[in-house]
């Protein structure tokens, strides 16, 4: 039987207890400093998102927390011309390529702009339905290498996905038709309450590459160096012509699957503490600590910005709650077709007579 | 009598038939320790074990194309498809596979399988997970579509879905799991497949709905009575196909007025096809045209709005009131 921890070891750069056991590679000490501080915000937008939904402002939600380091690794060698393809909990990869963050209020909030993604901005819509964006990650890599733009496009899923037929189809195309494609699978060990070992019977992800006849990886998660790292190499390597790849991060959802969900009933504490300390953030701080770029003063500062981040996040937010409900009817064509348009009117008498 | 919730009727179904039959399974993403997203099959992983109740990997297509085997070999498969809105993934092993095991074996084979979701809006939920999508599989020929609106209907048309030897697609009311309860007896009773409900006796228009659609047309009803003076007759069809036509005819003949009320869209929605049955089997006893209270041609709208697109009581009395009076 192949053994695909042995055949993919996990690649590392920053342990969990901040110590360097690679190089900072294309990454400065400021570029760790400023990535610690989004992270910060990041963490900070997510915490707070759950209690809004606790407090009813918005409605399920769906944590990314414990997986800050994967998605902003994921994108960190991604450019303007470049694309993201991202599933629903990758609101710190997509906010990182030009989506704004109130979009995953917006998500939660079932408000109508959530999937209208800035224009210029190369992302598709968070996805809702398990692994149909690998296909459409496929296709995206396609157009632009029928176009000879030599960009690198990223398509992010759940190790859950990997289940999907989809998945499958997406891996194969893409081999066939060598696309410069990175599939970056975060697996993040739970889909709801099924643990990885009930999802597949093989030991790594990265191994199934070898089924599709391309290149695999797996990479520490929660080590933002090194996914970073990889993610520049594999990027680079598509953009010249290579491709596709597949990136296992490893890594943990340390929430619940969302706001709708309790751990408890399906996962124990102790599995929970131990990737407590492998937090993707713990060990950025510890680094930049031991190197003397970081005290409690510069934390303290950090967190009053991302206060204020956070609260014009929030602001933003809810002046976009003043949106015609009418917009429901004008997107489902390009033209509203003239049964829609009567329907649309006596949609608007409604509005109108309620009050909304 | 103990009084419960759909879902707790649902779930004493689901253990009543695991314990009735060994060939039962059930199958799904997180039915097993997690007690499924809506608890339904809560404590059975416990009472029947992982080989009965088993947590699937991720994939609908998966779980209803394993079924159609499992069903094939012997056994009496239950999936849940976690929500409605998903049931596209497994389209092609629900209308292209299981639907027609059956007819393309000329009877060698069966496909003895339900499958479960729960569906139907209001709740808030995230996009895909609201859907009404029941009219895509009554226009399949080849699976049952059945939908209960209470508690007692939950657990007697959930034991006949599994006795049943054909494919059963079960939907269960999301936003009404938890609504209410009714006194839904200990034993494992039946409710047939295939009737209709009148759930209320009345002279004037005839109110036909099914699943989440019949609380508003009973507080419809309600109102119909207190404020217009108005005597509606009420069916809740509880299955769709096959369709009992008859009580929705002899309730037509009689009051002379129909109108339809279902969430889903408006066009092609199961709405037409009542139209079209009650104005070729009672033309001549119509006072009015057939009325739809539904939702609006657009997919199913982000949350925000879900509220003012959903068909509600006012609209019901509204066509009601149109009806009578035309």
């Amino acid at each position: 039987m192949t053994d695909g921890n042995e055949m993919f070891p996990l690649i590392q750069r920053l342990d969990q207890d901040g110590k360097l056991v690679g190089e900072l590679g294309v990454l400065t000490a400021k570029d760790l400093k400023d990535t610690y501080t989004t992270m910060r915000f990041l963490r900070m937008f997510d915490e707070r998102a759950w209690n809004l939904q606790r407090q009813g402002v918005i409605g399920t939600y769906a944590p990314f927390k414990g997986q800050e380091a994967a998605q902003m690794g994921a994108v960190a060698a991604l450019d303007d011309r470049d694309w993201l393809v991202p599933t629903y909990r990758d609101w710190a990869a997509s906010y990182l390529r030009g989506v704004p963050m109130e979009h995953a209020l917006f998500f939660s909030k079932g408000h109508p702009s959530l999937g209208d993604v800035p224009a210029g901005k190369q992302v598709l819509p968070a996805q809702v339905v398990i692994a149909a964006q690998t296909l459409h990650g496929v296709g995206v890599a396609w157009a632009t290498k029928l176009r000879h733009e030599g960009v690198a496009t990223v398509v992010t899923f759940g190790d859950g996905a990997t289940s999907q037929g989809d998945f499958h189809e997406a891996m194969n195309f893409a081999s066939v038709l060598e696309v410069p494609l990175i599939f970056f699978c975060e697996n993040n060990q739970w889909a709801i309450s099924v643990p990885l070992s009930r999802q597949m019977h093989a030991e790594t992800i990265a191994q199934r590459s070898v089924a599709y006849g391309i290149e695999g990886f797996r990479v520490d998660g929660n080590d933002y160096v090194a996914v970073a790292n990889l993610m520049h190499e594999l990027s680079a390597r598509v953009r010249s012509g290579e491709g596709p790849f597949l990136v296992e991060a490893v890594t943990y959802r340390l929430g619940a699957h969302t706001t709708a969900d309790d751990p408890g009933k399906y996962r124990s504490v102790e599995e929970e503490d131990l990737w407590i300390q492998r937090d993707p953030l713990t060990r950025i701080e510890k680094w930049l600590r031991t190197e003397g770029l970081l005290d409690d003063e510069d934390l303290a500062a950090m967190d009053v910005e991302s206060e204020a981040k956070v609260e014009e996040v929030l602001a933003v937010f809810r002046e976009a709650l003043d949106i015609s409900p009418l917009v429901l009817f004008d997107n489902v064509y390009a033209e509203v077709p003239t049964g829609l348009a009567s329907q649309r009117a006596q949609f608007e008498a409604r509005v109108k007579e309620v009050g909304a | 009598m103990a009084k419960l919730t759909i879902a707790q009727a649902l779930n004493q179904a689901l253990e009543a038939a695991l314990r009735e039959d060994d060939a039962v399974v059930v199958l799904g993403e997180d039915v097993g320790k997690d007690g499924g997203v809506f608890r339904i099959t809560d404590g059975l992983f416990d009472k029947f074990g992982g080989e009965r109740v088993i947590d699937t990997p991720l994939a609908e297509s998966g779980i209803v194309g394993t079924s159609v085997g499992l069903a094939m070999a012997g056994m009496k498969p239950v999936a849940e498809i976690q929500f409605f809105g998903f049931i596209y993934e497994t389209m092609d092993q629900i209308a292209s596979q299981a639907a027609r095991v059956r007819f393309r074996s000329l009877g060698r084979y069966g496909a003895p399988m339900v499958i479960r979701a729960p569906f139907g809006g209001g709740v808030k939920a995230p996009e895909i997970h609201s859907d009404s999508l029941e009219a895509l599989f009554t226009h399949t020929p080849g699976i049952k579509v059945v939908t209960p609106s209470n508690p007692y209907d939950a657990k007697g048309l959930l034991l006949s879905a599994i006795d049943d030897p054909d494919p059963v697609l079960f939907l269960e009311p999301m936003r009404l799991y938890r609504a209410f309860r009714d006194e839904v007896p200990e034993e494992a009773y039946r409710v047939p497949l295939g009737k209709a409900s009148v759930v209320r006796q009345g002279t004037d228009v005839t109110l036909i709905g099914w699943g989440p659609s019949m609380a508003l047309i009973l507080a419809a009803a309600d109102e119909l009575v207190a404020q217009y003076d108005i005597s509606p007759e009420v069916i809740d069809l509880r299955t769709l196909t096959p369709l009992d036509e008859e009580t929705i005819v002899a309730s037509v003949q009689k009051t002379q007025h129909a109108v339809v009320v279902h969430e889903a869209v408006r066009t092609s929605g199961f709405g037409a096809e009542l139209a079209a049955v009650i104005q070729e089997k009672a033309f001549l006893y119509l006072e009015a045209p057939v009325l739809r209270v539904t939702g609006y041609d657009t997919p199913y709208p982000m949350t925000m709005f879900e509220d003012l697109w959903l068909p509600d009581t006012s609209q019901v009395i509204t066509a009601a009131l149109a009806s009578v009076r035309f």
